[in-house]
This record gives C-alpha cells, structure tokens and sequence, in this order.
C-alpha cells in the first residue's frame, strides 16, 4: 500500500478538504491562495494532459520516435511547480511536462527532443527549467552542484525570498537507487545546499515495482541522509503546493536541503514502446483511477462554486493548443546536416571544422549544394 | 621570471594564478584542502583562498564531477582533482555522458569550462588502481579536449589555460615528472595549448610521445645520439584535438615515426596517431609506423612494472626495427 500513516494530504479522493493538526500549516498556505490560482492548478492539469494525449496519438501516427506519458502525475508536478517561486531552479528528469509548461518552455520543444529534431530543446536560462535529462538520477548531481553555486554566491539564508533562491529536482522511485542520487543526497547535505529533491513514486521504475528498489517508504531515503523529508499524496495538487512551498522557503532560508515523496501512479505506459499489461494487474489500475488528481480537483472547485462555464472553457483551450501543437509538428523540419557539428565545443576545434568541411563537400560531390 | 621548479608546484602555482585572476575559479576534491592533496599540489590554496574556493568536498567521484556540472551551470570555473587515475571511472558516466555532452545539449547557450585534473600513469612503483594511463577513454570522447604536461613549464601554463578554456579539459598530470625539477618562466606568454611541440631535432626517426614518455624518449635519443643515430623527439602535450602538422612535418623529413606511450596499445592514443600519419603521410614513410605501448594486460603488480611499461631500451629496439625497413 504506497499510502502511509506518514502520508500527508489536503484533499480526499472525493474532493473534499480535510483538516487535521498535522497539516494545519499546509491548510494555512493553501487558504492563502486566490481563486485565480487555484483555476490555474486546474488548467495547468488539464491542458497538459491533453497535450500529453495528443502526443501519444502523434507518436502512434509515426511522428515522433517517442512519447513519455504523464498522465496521471499531473498533481504531484503542478503543484509542485506552483510552490516553487519564480527565480528558483528546476532540474526536471524526462516526464515533467507540466511544469516545463508553467516555466514556459514550448511544449512544442518538448516534441522537438523526442522527434529526433534535437538532443536539448530550451534555452534553461530564460525559463530557470533546465533540460531533460535521460540517463537516470546525473541531475540530481548537477542540482546539487547548482544549490552549492547558490550558496557560495551568497543568495540563501539573506532573509529576503525574492532574492534566497533554491532548486528543486526531480527524479524516480527507479532513480532513487542509482549511485548519483545517493551521491547528491551527500553533497547537498554536506553543504546544507538549498534543494529539494522531489520524488515522483509512481509505483513503478519501467516494469519493475517499488519494492525492488526499497523496502521501506522511499521518504525515508531523505530521512537516512539527515534530511528532513515528507511523504505526500502526489495525487493531491493542494499539499504538493504547499509541502513543497514550505520545503524550498526553508531551503532558500539557508536549512538545508529537503526532501519530498510523493505517492502517485503513472496512468499510462512508461513509454509509447512499453506495454503495462504485462507487469500491472487491472485492479490497480482501476484502484488509482478512482485515485485521479484531476477528477478530484474538479470535484474540490466545484463544491466551491465553479461552474460548468469554466471547466467547458479549459476543455476547448486545451483542443485548440492541441491542435495547434499538431500543426507545428507536422510543419517541423529536421535541423540541417552540419548542425551535428555546432556547439560540440564552445571554442573552435579543428576537428570540428575538418569534418564538417568534409561532409558538406561530400554532399555536394552528389550535386548538391555545398 | 624564471624559477627552478617540479611540475607539482608549478601547477600548483599555475592554479594559484587561475584563482587570482578569476574568483569563479574554485577547486574540488578529495583531500585537496587542509592536506593540499595527496601529492601536494593544491597545497596553500586552501589557505589563501578559504573553504568556499577550496573544496574537500565528500569521497564520491561522480558527486564531485556531477556537482561541479551543476556549479558550471551558475558560472563557476571547477577544477576537480581526481586522487589516482583509477579511480576517474566512478565518475565516468558524469564525465562522458554529462559533462561532455551539455555543451552540444545546450546549443551553445551555455558553456562548460569544468577542468578535470588527473594524476596518471606508473613509473611509481604503487600499489593496483594506482599507475594507470586510461587517458584513451577520453580521448575517444567527442566534447573533451584532453592535454597532459610533460615538464613543469607546460604545467604552469597549461593548467592555466585549461582553465580558461571555455570547454571541458581533462588535464592528465604524468606522476613520475611530478618532483623533477626544470626552469618555469612565470611571465612568458605559452604558445597554443592544443600544440605538439618538437623538443629535440633529429633527421633518422621521429619519435612521439606524452606525459612521462617525453622524459624517456629524451633519454633515448641521447642514448641512441652515442651510437650516431638521431631522434627528432616530439611531444605530444594535446591528446584531443592532437596536432598533426609538426608530427607530419618531422615524417616527412625522416621517414620514419615511433610512437610510445605507457598505456596499452590496443585503441590507444598511439594508434591514433600511427593510423592519422599512415592515412595523411603514406608516401614519405619508408618504415611502418612502430608502436611501443605497454602490454594488453591490466597493470600487474608493481614489481613486474619494469617489463610491462615500455622502457629506453624497448623505444630504442622500435628505432632498430624501424631503421632495418
Ligand atoms: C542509467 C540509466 N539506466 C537505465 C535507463 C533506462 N530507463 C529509462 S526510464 C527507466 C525507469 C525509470 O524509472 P523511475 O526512475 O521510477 O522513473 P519513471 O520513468 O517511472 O518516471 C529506465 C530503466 C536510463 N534511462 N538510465
């Protein structure tokens, strides 16, 4: 049973508010939050799962070698995404779409890596979402590192959270036994580096079940580090917001570092190229679908008053970007052929020059241009 | 001003310079501060320059080569120190799959001057994991450039300038030259450091090498200069890119190239360089290219490390078998 005694949550499968001591100061940061923000939980939510769909079926039709699903995930990324603040850093692991979309990355680069036009997509400076990083758990060094850079620069622990920034980085239940993210779990400890490592349990690594990976809730990984850690339910957007709001303000605050479980399900396949049914049992799945943290959003904006209005216009808004997303895939183009050799190196490199010399003069022997 | 130094303080003062002219500088590793390293040369720093530009940072190699990405990433300069060769392949993935790709990643929107700083090869009589040349690995690597000093001047000027390369360096510090003392001209302007340099003329052989080897094929050629055969002696300083134009210029003037080096020979540097000339210099070769590496086999105890690294004499009986073409 993923969910624990430690599990912390604000709002039920049914959409209801709950109150209990321990998450009275969670209650409090989400009573902050205006209507306005609350509604862009939901869209947020809502259009990246359309987007995500879209990119399945693109991905069916032959249009992209790939596509890393996150349906299901959207609680535990969106809300984490909101708690952070503008100026702090995301090191993203490959599935985090929604929150590339809060950072305001194109979704349409996103399409970009997995259709082969390209093994990066973003510049990370203007949207502080770095890129996606595919081999397992490297970015929580790097994160750790980049909390280090933070702290040397001075920007923690001024007391002033416009300027005390922190990053967060995400990773996996599979991630979490890679030597890199137990190496980091060192570093930012060690340094008292403003991070936080936000891990996505959801369930599964590609086939392989949580169990294999841990024997013990994943929360206490953190917790064996001395870090101050928490389990969430994942499906809840409301405490993804505000545990991870109080986990980057204490780390900005010059605290440490922390560390956040969350409790969710991949609805989907791992990949377009998995196939779940071979490794889920269909109870399960049905189990997490009463569990959906959209549906209980919806429920939770309902019962305070939202109308059928607002979710009608979030659901066209996410088929006119969707289809919108369609036409610029089908119109990319493939990078040029010599792009292979730019930005290899950052100064000039004679091999570089050679070979792309040699392959342009290798087309063009055929006839065409050079 | 010229001082009389050994290569380990001479990149000690390299890093020194880098640290003053640059405060993003800053040095990573395992035992580099209060004990300066295990060989000394980041002995000082620490004082100077405070625990926040010194790191003792904790003993995980893919942490230290993974944390400093993420420092690139806010603009620092790293310079990691790897203890003992081997030992780099814990953070072997950081290195070649990270490190050496966000360049590229990023298109260009961002650079990556992280300088790897490794203690290599053997000559020191040390115990297993602790003499090894696996500078190949690298090299083979698209996005690193890889460069290694052979005297105590390229030390001090070329840590320099691998620290204000905009890319990633990996900076092989041959061991057995770290005490050996030559003159450093501290004000000189270096020459390129992707530059293979010709360090003895001769018109019979030419003979190429890096790192310890230089020193070797040095006494080679003095050895071989008795018995009226002369080496033309170059040393590579840049393994990636590797400068061909003086090594091509030599063979076309002798006719004949060996190529040592302390690693082994299969996919080695050597190879490299033996297959470039074959490919680039064919006509002006009377002789194929000679390889002298050390054997296929993992380092073996340090007791036999005298038949397993190629020796004067070996390097001498290459020229032999050269000249007998
Ligand atoms: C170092 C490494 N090993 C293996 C893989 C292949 N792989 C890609 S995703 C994945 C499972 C990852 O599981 P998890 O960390 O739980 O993240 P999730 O995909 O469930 O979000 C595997 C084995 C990889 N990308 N990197």
């Amino acid at each position: 049973m993923p969910y624990t005694e430690a599990t912390l949550q604000l709002l039920s499968t049914d959409g209801t508010l709950l109150e209990s001591d321990r998450t009275a100061e969670y209650r409090a940061l989400v009573d902050g939050l205006d209507d306005d923000t609350l509604r862009s939980f939901y869209r947020e939510m809502v259009t990246t799962r359309r987007l995500d769909i879209e990119a399945g079926n693109l991905q069916r039709q032959g249009q992209l070698a790939l596509w890393v699903p996150s349906l299901g995930q959207e609680a535990a990324q969106v809300g984490s995404a909101f708690g952070t603040r503008a100026h702090d850093t995301i090191f993203p692991s490959y599935r985090e779409h929604s929150i590339a979309r809060i950072r305001g990355v194109d979704f349409l680069s996103i399409i970009a890596l997995l259709r082969g036009v390209t093994n990066g997509g973003w510049d990370p400076r203007e949207s502080k979402f770095r890129l996606y990083t595919l081999v397992l758990a490297t970015q929580t060094l790097h994160a750790a590192g980049y909390a280090m850079g933070i702290g040397l620069d001075g920007k923690v622990g001024t007391g002033n959270v416009d300027a005390d920034e922190a990053c967060v980085v995400y990773f996996g239940d599979g991630a979490s036994s890679e030597g890199d993210a137990n190496e980091a779990l060192v570093f930012a400890q060690s340094y008292q580096a403003p991070i936080v490592f936000f891990l996505q349990n959801n369930q599964y690594a590609i086939s392989v079940p949580v169990v294999r990976q841990s024997r013990s809730p994943l929360y206490l990984r953190g917790e064996g580090f001395g870090i101050e850690s928490y389990q969430i339910d994942g499906n809840d957007v409301l405490i993804s917001y505000a545990v991870t709001r109080k986990a980057t303000d204490a780390a900005r605050s010059g605290q440490g570092p922390r560390f956040i479980e969350a409790q969710t399900y991949r609805l989907g396949a791992h990949t377009t190229s998995d196939d779940p049914s071979k490794y889920r049992v269909a109870e399960e799945e049905e189990l997490w679908k009463e569990r959906d943290p959209i549906s209980r959003f919806e429920k939770f904006l309902r019962s305070r008053g939202e109308a059928d209005a607002f979710f009608d216009q979030i659901r066209t808004e996410g088929d006119d970007l969707a289809s919108d997303l369609r036409t610029r895939t089908l119109a990319m183009t493939p990078p040029p052929v010599d792009a292979m050799f730019d930005h290899i190196y950052t100064d000039e490199h004679p091999l570089m020059t050679a070979q792309k010399k040699w392959l342009a003069e290798y087309e063009a022997s055929f006839g065409g241009e050079s | 001003m010229t001082e009389n130094l050994s290569l380990a303080k001479a990149i000690n003062l390299g890093l020194q310079k880098a640290m003053r002219d640059d405060p993003r500088v800053i040095l990573m590793g395992e035992d580099i501060g209060t004990l300066g390293g295990v060989f000394r040369v980041t002995e000082g720093l620490k004082n100077e320059f405070g625990e926040n530009r010194v790191l003792d940072t904790p003993l995980a190699e893919s942490g230290i080569v993974g944390s400093a990405i993420g420092l690139a990433m806010r603009g620092y300069r790293p310079v990691c120190e790897i203890q003992f060769d081997g030992f780099v392949y814990p953070a072997f993935d950081q290195i070649v799959s990270q490190l050496a790709k966000q360049t590229t990643r990023h298109q260009g929107t961002q650079a990556f001057p992280v300088v790897i700083r490794i203690p290599y090869g053997g000559h020191i009589g040390a115990i297993e994991h602790h003499q090894e040349s696996p500078e190949a690995y690298f090299v083979h690597t698209s996005g690193l450039r890889v460069v290694s000093p052979a005297t105590p001047s390229d030390g001090f000027h070329m840590i320099q300038q691998a620290i204000s390369s905009n890319d990633p360096v990996v900076f092989f510090e041959p061991k057995a030259r770290y005490w050996p003392k030559s003159d450093v001209d501290t004000g000189a302007t270096p020459g390129p450091m992707h530059q293979s340099r010709v360090v003895r003329t001769g018109s019979d052989v030419t003979v190429v090498g890096h790192g310890a080897m230089v020193a070797m094929l040095l006494d080679a050629a003095e050895v071989a200069a008795g018995e009226g055969i002369s080496l033309e002696v170059i040393d590579l300083r840049s393994l990636s890119p590797i400068d061909y134009d003086p090594i091509l210029a030599s063979v076309q003037k002798t006719g004949r190239l060996v190529v040592a080096q302390e690693a082994p020979g299969q996919a080695s540097v050597g190879s490299e360089v033996a297959a470039t000339v074959a490919e680039r210099a064919f006509y002006s070769l009377e002789a194929p290219v000679i390889r002298v590496s050390a054997f296929d086999v993992p380092f073996p105890p340090a007791n036999l490390e005298g038949y397993y690294l190629p020796s004067v004499d070996r390097i001498l009986d290459a020229v032999d078998r050269s000249r007998g073409f």
